[in-house]
């Protein structure tokens, strides 16, 4: 019974020792970003990143279209033609590392990655953690109803029924600023589609990029909302105090404004999903800048 | 039907059957030092001394308690920030799975080992056996046998949840599928279900065998 107790105080002691170090760099990390800058967890400098004679950048391998693996075995994507533009520009090679949403932030704080570049929306609460760039697309929610009865703007909405999935930004924003818009609340993201298509509801709301593509596949519906809401921006992600890092992909951006580089991204791997129809501008940020 | 069309498309199939290859040689490589790691951790859990049997008790207990996601994350990222230790995504898969491993599989052999019958040792040094000759021939048959399904439960037990290390950043088979999926999301939406289909099958193929082989042998030993 004695020999228990002592086992219990040990494990104790062990979790909070092998636990600990984890947390407490955390701390750091999102505190100071120089406190762990002599070790090889903080993050390549430019010029280790160009002798080494390649970039590792973070994108996601299974969100089509912005970042997927086709079926060659290539990284393709919106995120990836960026991607591939920073290796150009840098003159190295780019070797693109799966990530997942939730370990984003962990393989940058360990510098297992230099940059992020997979659909990372930019929040205050990452932005502790992660240093963003300038942001290279936007997203807003949408509202996609039936051609016969089109919801053109939020005073069409008024008597008519929403659909939204339950957790989503559409049902905290409708809510907080249109109370009186009667909302049908789903709890999976699967059936408010099909909602829609029963009648069950007179319209759509969420994600714009979502209703869009769900749009051009379905005849007879359309997005008389393609952005409502507060605004969200895309940006790439370096690890925290890597200013030098930051301030290269942030004259990139810049630079490339000139060129028009992310309409042509956008033709190149969102065009076939979401159509030449909708305004490209309602997605794509050119040179940061958002209007 | 057509969309199972996708699975022969470019080279899927190669990716696929890659992915299934990945998650074989993290499994086989940790379900092999496992069982030896296993074994000697088993037969220390057995011996009658107190501070050797807390020890292991802590480790048991910890490795249990704490999820392989957690490990797996200790082991990728935490090394890292804590010993600026890098180790590739598969090492620290391994090293996580034989950590997991050793101790089930130790507890495994422990539980199989004290199962034996007391008498089964007497009746052997009656014989006039030396206590070698007891574990070599009576003891450890018995063990081994008594052995078998519960480490194949484990191994099996162990392919499966290799798809959890998709976030350390290693793309199995799994993850592969779901790129397949993803990457057709818009042109072939009901492609999930044979893919699905087909990683369902390549887990089964892999194993199967693992069962088969634990059955004749538990026949030939009995």
């Amino acid at each position: 019974m004695k020999l228990c107790k002592i086992a219990q105080v040990a494990m104790a002691l062990i979790l909070s020792l092998v636990l600990f170090p984890g947390c407490n760099q955390g701390a750091g990390a999102s505190g100071a970003g120089s406190s762990n800058a002599q070790s090889s967890t903080s993050a390549r400098s430019l010029d280790e990143i160009k002798s080494s004679g390649k970039v590792i950048i973070g994108v996601f391998s299974d969100k089509a279209p912005f970042g997927y693996v086709d079926s060659n075995g290539q990284y393709q994507g919106y995120d990836v033609y960026f991607g591939d533009r920073i290796g150009k520009d840098l003159g190295v090679a780019v070797e693109y590392v799966s990530v997942e949403p939730a370990n984003r932030v962990e393989f940058l704080e360990t510098g297992k990655v230099d940059i992020i570049l997979a659909n990372f929306t930019v929040t205050a609460e990452r932005a502790e953690k992660v240093d963003f760039a300038l942001p290279y697309m936007k997203v807003a929610l949408g509202v996609v109803s039936p051609d016969s009865a089109l919801v053109a703007s939020v005073d069409d909405l008024k008597g008519k029924k929403l659909i939204v999935a339950k957790g989503t930004t559409a049902e905290t924003f409708f809510e907080a600023n249109y109370p009186d818009v009667e909302l049908v609340k789903f709890d999976q993201y699967t059936e408010t589609f099909s909602a829609l298509l029963d009648g069950r509801g007179d319209a759509f709301s969420t994600d714009n990029t979502e209703v869009l593509a769900w749009a051009l596949q379905n005849p007879g519906f359309t997005v008389g909302i393609e952005s409502l809401g507060s605004l969200d921006t895309i940006a790439p992600a370096v690890q925290k105090g890597n200013a030098e890092l930051l301030d290269w992909i942030n004259n990139e951006i810049k630079s490339l404004a000139s060129e028009q580089f992310f309409h042509e991204d956008y033709k190149a791997t969102l065009a076939s999903v979401y159509g030449d129809a909708i305004n490209i501008d309602s997605l794509v940020v050119e040179g940061g800048v958002i209007e | 039907m057509q969309d199972l069309g996708i699975l022969l498309e470019g080279r899927n199939l190669e990716r696929l059957l890659y992915g299934l290859w990945v998650t074989l040689r993290i499994s086989f490589a940790s379900i092999a030092a496992s069982i030896i790691c296993g074994i000697i951790f088993g037969v220390i859990m057995t011996l009658r001394n107190r501070v050797l049997q807390a020890v292991c008790r802590i480790y048991l207990e910890l490795v249990r308690v704490l999820p392989q996601l957690v490990l797996l994350f200790l082991a990728y990222f935490g090394l890292t920030r804590a010993f600026n230790i890098n180790l590739s995504g598969e090492t620290s898969a391994v090293l996580v799975f034989v950590v997991w491993g050793t101790a089930e599989m130790g507890d495994l052999v422990r539980s199989a080992l004290i199962s034996i019958p007391r008498h089964q040792y007497d009746s052997g040094y009656a014989l006039g056996l030396s206590k070698a000759d007891v574990y070599m021939s009576i003891i450890l048959p018995q063990t081994v046998r008594r052995l078998i399904p519960l480490a194949i439960n484990l191994a099996t037990r162990m392919i499966k949840t290799t798809s959890l290390v998709v976030l350390i950043g290693v793309v199995e088979m799994l993850k592969v599928g779901q790129q397949i999926i993803e990457a057709n999301r818009y042109t072939a939406p009901r492609a999930a279900l044979w893919i699905y289909g087909a990683i369902f099958a390549l887990y089964f193929l892999a194993c199967f065998p693992m069962s088969l082989i634990a059955g004749r042998l538990e026949r030939r030993w009995t």
